[in-house]
């Protein structure tokens, strides 16, 4: 079954779940709200989409869209080698969604650097700890409206005194 | 002064060991050296500095090319890579050290043997490079006392040896008071 | 006259810290290991320790003047990474390159995939004591560093494709160059062949270490030489193919068993079929542009007409200055490309300036790590380098 059909069922299937289904460079994008995503991707996982490649987020706080965070998830079908993007859209006032860690256990470690750099939380996750930050950083980098230069963390060392006395010898 | 039994001075009638060819003086000259002892051990130190490379990222590949055939630091007696920090003298930092990584450089860098010498090898390492972000080190010079610095990124294996080549000069200047603890505050 | 009772022995878990400062591991590593005896029982790997925020940096840089920053992802083949960005900036705006550009690219690619399998092998074999290899794939890399280097100017951080081409054109003469080094890499690679195929050491220690079954790698993700040594048939090049890869002819190789001796095979094996890829783009080498048309808006015109025509400049500006730039559609997009690792996908949100909303790597050696702590549980200690090795893991690509 070529992908449009596949979605177009889905939609069908659940209509409280799905927002949107849009295309963009040949590629079709399939817009859900965050709470139903598990339901969304088991449905395209027996469709013949069995491999998850990619699992990220966006913030969408200056570009609009459906609501504040995004997270997309990137599947591949190796019967039809055809991709499609699913977008599960959550709010700021409660960010989280249900984890498809059961599903496929390589999101185990994107969700928790999704958590660490967003600070989208994913109920069922195992282990959900920050993976790239250490564990006492305060703060999610990727969002908008966090500075690029970090609020003073870089800086936050102890200077290391050698006890001995160089003097500078020029030529 | 040497003292012989009577029946033992046999082999002095041994013709290598001619013994009225005493040492004159230019024979002494070219063949006995004498300096101060600053500048053997000066010598003997730059000469065989062991690095421990804390290779992170694409500078400790090029590092590794300085090791390699091509460019070979084993001819300034450097070959001896130990990456145990008790086991060597020269700290090559390589590579930009984020925020979860410093920590770990500093301890390394405290468990090293005096004398040390720290080389900072690239962009990253020296300044923060490209990457001015919430997680990268702007120089590993704020917290760490660096001898010399390689500009480059990634520098070339060249312009490594070039830097090791100045550490030696800096490190055949040195004294052996500025060690002494009768310096320190 | 005492009385010596024999009691059980007592024996307990040993927690070992492996990295972050190690010399087997590959970059900034840490795993936190328990060992029964001298056997694994559970290992939880840690990362984080190279992280720099690439991506919060792709959200203040131009879409050229991030190709700076992908070159120091996976910078063992930063070709690839390069070719895979301006790929997927290009599907996003809708550019369309000559067919010169991707023969090129073509080249670049496979030139960087030798070069990556040959350090790959080379500190696999380092890390289980056979230091040869290694002296002679790095020998090797020096001669594919000269490569690049007449080519794009430098050795390892490239940066070499722009959106809608290339920074500049290959120079005459460099397919002899290119054939040269080509006759080597066949050399040494039957040499590093010879030394550890039928090495009864390299065997014990490889064979039956760390296998994956064809389940496990879909669920965890995995890509690349992983991938197919575990039996899975999947090679973008062939199933998704992009830049023109359906146009050339090589096999793909996949093996059977999913243990740390067929990734090896299955790595020496591409580095065979990609000199012959290397053969075919030189030979059929169209002539042509390497650079779509400034007038378009998006791609740097080359530096001659810069300097020396007043059309040539009013682009240049068009393109660089912050006040102007170029403006794509609002839209995204993620192109799939084949790296040495894997699958190596970017992944360009974009809402119309002229810097990314978005930009992400999908990193194969992130997802491919992921399947460790089920590999080592059960094996000894000193399978841990093993199998560290064979997956290929590029601090830069996993922290970014």
């Amino acid at each position: 079954m070529p992908t449009a059909t596949i979605l177009s069922k889905i939609k069908e299937r659940l209509p409280a779940a799905v927002l949107d289904i849009t295309e963009f460079a040949g590629e079709k994008i399939l817009h859900v709200k965050g709470q139903h995503i598990l339901t969304v991707l088991s449905a395209l996982k027996d469709d013949g989409f069995n491999f998850l490649a990619d699992l990220t987020a966006i913030d969408n706080l200056t570009l609009g869209g459906f609501d504040r965070f995004a997270v997309s998830y990137h599947l591949l079908s190796h019967k039809t080698a055809e991709r499609v993007t699913v977008k599960a859209y959550i709010s700021e006032e409660k960010p989280s969604l249900p984890s498809v860690e059961s599903l496929w256990k390589t999101a185990d470690w994107q969700e928790r650097e999704v958590f660490d750099l967003y600070g989208i939380k994913f109920e069922g996750h195992p282990n959900l700890i920050r993976i790239m930050n250490p564990d006492d950083y305060d703060g999610y980098p990727l969002r908008k409206d966090y500075p690029r230069l970090g609020r003073k963390e870089r800086g936050d060392f102890p200077v290391i005194d050698r006890h001995i006395q160089k003097k500078k010898r020029l030529e | 002064m040497l003292f012989y039994r009577e029946d033992e001075l046999s082999f002095l009638d041994n013709p290598l060991l001619n013994k009225s060819t005493a040492m004159n003086h230019d024979d002494i000259k070219s063949n006995v050296l004498t300096t101060t002892l600053e500048s053997a051990i000066n010598w003997g130190r730059k000469n065989s500095l062991w690095p421990m490379p804390f290779g992170t990222a694409c500078c400790g590949i090029e590092f590794m090319a300085v090791l390699a055939a091509r460019t070979d630091i084993s001819r300034f007696g450097a070959e001896a890579i130990r990456f145990s920090p008790r086991q060597s003298d020269l700290l090559i930092v390589a590579g930009r050290i984020s925020i979860k990584m410093m920590p770990v450089l500093i301890r390394i860098y405290e468990q090293m043997p005096e004398p040390k010498w720290v080389i900072s090898m690239g962009a990253c390492a020296s300044t923060g490079g490209v990457f001015d972000t919430y997680s990268v080190i702007q120089g590993v010079d704020q917290f760490i006392p660096v001898d010399v610095y390689v500009p480059g990124c990634p520098p070339r294996p060249e312009g490594v040896v070039e830097g090791l080549m100045k550490l030696q000069d800096l490190v055949g200047k040195e004294k052996l008071s500025d060690y002494s603890l009768a310096q320190t505050k | 006259m005492t009385r010596v009772t024999e009691q059980p022995l007592e024996t307990d878990k040993m927690v070992l810290n492996f990295g972050p400062q190690h010399p087997a591991t590959h970059g900034t590593l840490r795993i936190i290991m328990e060992l029964e005896g001298e056997t694994v029982t559970k290992a939880t790997p840690e990362i984080g320790y190279l992280h720099s925020g690439f991506e919060k940096l792709g959200e203040d840089l131009d879409f050229n003047q991030y190709i700076t920053i992908t070159d120091r992802m996976n910078y063992l083949s930063p070709l690839c990474n390069n070719v895979a960005y301006a790929l997927a900036a290009e599907k996003l705006i809708g550019i369309e390159v000559s067919k010169r550009t991707e023969y090129i690219r073509v080249l670049m690619c496979e030139l960087s995939r030798i070069a990556d399998h040959l350090l790959n092998v080379g500190m696999l074999a380092v890390d289980l004591g056979a230091m040869t290899a290694f002296l002679y794939g790095f020998k090797l890399r020096e001669d594919i560093y000269d490569l690049f280097e007449i080519a794009t100017g430098t050795r390892l951080t490239t940066s070499y494709t722009l959106v809608g081409g290339l920074m500049r054109d290959i120079p005459e003469g460099y397919d002899k160059a290119v054939l040269k080094v080509l006759d080597e890499v066949d050399e040494v690679a039957s040499d590093i062949e010879t030394l550890l195929n039928k090495n009864r050491i390299w065997q014990d220690r490889t064979k039956n270490i760390g296998i994956i079954s064809k389940d496990d790698a879909i669920s965890y993700g995995i890509s690349g030489p992983m991938a197919r040594a575990a039996g899975i048939e999947w090679d973008i090049r062939v199933n998704e193919p992009y830049s023109r890869y359906d146009e050339f002819d090589f096999d793909v190789a996949i093996a059977l068993n999913g243990d740390v001796f067929d990734r090896y095979l299955v790595r020496m094996e591409e580095i065979r079929q990609s000199i012959k890829i290397c053969q075919q783009s030189l030979e059929k080498m169209p002539s042509g542009d390497v650079i779509v048309d400034p007038g378009l808006g998006y791609s740097l015109p080359p530096k001659n007409e810069v300097y020396n025509s007043i059309e040539g400049l009013i682009y240049h500006f068009e393109v660089t200055m912050p006040n102007r730039g170029m403006t794509p559609p609002v839209g995204e997009a993620y192109v799939p490309s084949e790296s040495p690792n894997g699958e190596l996908g970017f992944y360009i949100v974009s809402d119309g300036n002229r810097t990314p909303y978005r930009v992400r790597t999908r990193p194969p050696s992130l997802i491919n790590y992921s399947i460790f702590s089920k590999l080592i549980e059960g094996h000894m200690l000193s399978d841990a380098p093993a199998i560290l090795g064979s997956i290929n893991i590029i601090a830069g690509e996993l922290d970014r």
